[in-house]
């Protein structure tokens, strides 16, 4: 799933753009971006736990906002660090919904390399544009 | 960033951009900074401050301290004081880590009293102060006694234990922020903090042990009334936050304030991180209480780490904390929002302040500081990278033209992916034990990531804060043992 990191608009905190063919594609790549600031090699965490979510959002951005939210959210209610499993969007608006399986696995410092925690996702140029190759979506985290 | 076109050059420290600059300034923008620090500054910084400019209610100024850098909606060192009537509060002006703040701690040791044991002190310290990535506390409360804990703050540490009396006193308000709330925090905010009290965090989170070296004393006699009696005096300062605890409360609030601002309120804004509401509305009232309980998680917090490093210091050189003079200096908050009487246009009128980023700096005289420090002006702890060092600076008289506030720390000039493929984590720690700083770290991409070449010169920083008349220098002091999340 692609995304990069990108320097020239968060000095303090670390922003990224991830990329999809359709909307699944650009969520699961935004959640891998998320998760990769924190750990160096998200291959390093197993699928032993699972938690179900249900969202919505006014916009299908913010649709997005929320589930990187939960990521963030889990990592310190539960100390789990997920990955999404599967996830359907229903994208017919006005108000928009996906259920996602999130798959993981507890925190684990001898196995999990961990690099910097991730405080919140913020609207700061946050952003998700559909493009001529698919989907693109804009993401800063304070650090 | 050159020097944009539209902005006023008012004197060696000021830069003004006028309320033509944008449509929607409601008041002109000011940048405390030297022209170099300015030339330095992100072109964001004039973007974000210019927007604060346009926020309703707001009195003056939008001011940008000396250590700015581009944040997300107000710029980090941003400041905005609102009439209390008729402008608005909004979470983008105090930031996610509601209460960053730093405290500072005395020892009587002196530098070669610790010299031997540095290694021993470092090595204990980040054993017994929990950083990084999902680090929990070793204090285990329930969710009830939680919500106690963030209504309290540092006065509930001192209920059980974790606090000198005097250690309050010592702290910016008490330690506790009254009107705290916990019924106006979402249960997800409590999930996220209840286990991370005692904890400090990452990225820029540190607990650092420095030395007072004789020839960085500016002002002796302030600095002796802050506690720098001895030679090479041995000192720690720590920088942390309210954990995941204060980021939940923003996040929870900056999205119900997106849902009302306009909706019903009328308000627009440039940036949906300076969603906001009406001070005096419901929404902009229940998030004051919880950014109370967020800023009262910090209070307490920082006093559990306190009383951690309290410990440690007593562990290896076997004598009493009392013993080893390990009094507070003072603790300052970061951001906050706050409702505080300054005169304006001559009058006094009570303000609400959004300091993101940005330090209280009051005056000699004034009340709020205390007994101890009347004379000297409230103490000013100015935070620089673990390679280069950091001040202790006291408000002034001249404070008055920014709200009694000034700058919080360096500022960052380089993103932390650049300073990650610049430095190695172990290389770094390598190279700043062979010039005497041992540090520790839960990640070493994390410590490349705070390598001192990613933050703006300290001395420049504090040099210029001092030049505008924000705060003036007591003490530069030298890092000698770092931790870091």
């Amino acid at each position: 799933m692609p995304y990069r990191y990108i320097e020239d608009i968060a000095t303090a905190d670390i922003a990224f753009e991830a990329t999809g063919a359709d909307l699944t594609e650009v969520f699961v790549s935004a959640a891998e971006a998320t998760m990769g600031v924190m750990v160096d090699d998200l291959s390093t965490i197993r699928k032993a736990a699972e938690v179900f979510v249900e969202l919505t959002g006014n916009e299908l951005d913010m649709l997005l906002y929320n589930l990187l939210n939960e990521l963030v959210y889990y990592k310190d209610a539960r100390r789990l660090l997920l990955r999404v499993d599967s996830i359907g969007i229903d994208e017919r608006g006005p108000v928009f919904s996906l259920k996602a399986k999130l798959a993981g696995e507890e925190l684990d410092r001898k196995r999990h390399p961990l690099k910097v925690d991730v405080k919140a996702v913020t609207l700061h140029r946050f952003g998700l544009i559909k493009t001529e190759e698919g989907w693109k979506a804009t993401v800063v985290l304070d650090i | 960033m050159p020097i944009p076109a539209g902005v006023k050059k008012v004197s060696d420290t000021i830069w003004e951009i006028p309320v033509s600059y944008k449509p929607g300034m409601l008041v002109p923008a000011r940048i405390y900074a030297t022209e170099k620090l300015l030339s330095e500054m992100d072109a964001g910084v004039i973007d974000q401050v210019t927007n604060v400019a346009c926020l309703p209610g707001i009195i003056k100024y939008a001011y940008c301290m000396p250590d700015g850098h581009w944040g997300y909606g107000f710029p980090i060192g941003g400041v905005a004081a609102m009439d209390p009537a008729t402008g608005v509060i909004s979470p983008g002006g105090i930031g996610f880590d509601i209460n960053c703040g730093m405290r500072l701690v005395l020892t009587n040791l002196a530098y070669e009293e610790v010299k031997p044991r540095l290694h021993e002190l470092v090595d204990a310290l980040f054993y017994k102060i929990p950083c990084g990535v999902g680090s929990t506390g070793f204090i285990k409360l329930s969710h009830n006694e939680f919500r106690e804990v963030v209504e309290k703050g540092a006065v509930w540490c001192r209920k059980k234990g974790y606090a000198w009396p005097q250690d309050l006193l010592f702290t910016e308000e008490g330690g506790c922020f009254e009107g705290a709330d916990a019924s106006k925090v979402s249960e997800k905010a409590i999930d996220r903090g209840f286990d991370q009290v005692g904890t400090l965090g990452s990225g820029n989170h540190y607990c650092e042990i420095q030395v007072a070296k004789p020839e960085n004393i500016y002002d002796g006699k302030t600095a002796k009334a802050f506690g720098f009696t001895i030679p090479d005096q041995v000192a720690v300062m720590f920088h942390c936050g309210s954990r995941g605890f204060g980021h939940q409360v923003a996040t929870d609030y900056l999205q119900l304030f997106l849902s009302v601002m306009e909706k019903k309120y009328g308000i627009k804004v440039p940036d949906r991180e300076l969603a906001c509401a009406p001070f005096r509305s419901k929404e902009g009232q229940d998030y004051f209480s919880a950014m109370k309980c967020a800023v009262n998680m910090a209070f307490a917090n920082r006093q559990v780490i306190l009383h951690r490093i309290r410990e440690v210091f007593s562990e290896v050189f076997r004598r009493s904390p009392e013993d080893l003079g390990m009094d507070m200096v003072y603790d300052v908050t970061h951001n906050t929002a706050k409702l505080e009487t300054h005169v304006v246009d001559g009058r006094k009128k009570e303000v609400l302040i959004h300091r993101k980023g940005a330090t209280r700096a009051f005056a000699p005289g004034m009340e709020g500081i205390p007994g101890a420090y009347r004379e000297t002006g409230q103490p000013v702890i100015i935070g620089g990278s673990m390679e280069t060092g950091s001040y202790l600076m006291a408000g002034l008289a001249t404070g008055d033209q920014t709200f009694y506030s000034t700058s919080h720390g360096s500022g960052r000039t380089m993103s932390r992916h650049q300073a990650k493929r610049m430095y190695r984590g172990t290389k770094l720690q390598k190279d700043m034990e062979a010039r005497g700083i041992y540090v520790k770290s839960d990640s070493w991409g994390g410590l490349a990531e705070e390598a001192g070449a990613a933050y703006k010169d300290i001395d420049s920083v504090a040099e210029a804060t001092e030049l505008a008349g924000l705060s003036k220098r007591v003490v530069r002091l030298t890092p000698i043992g770092n931790i870091k999340g």
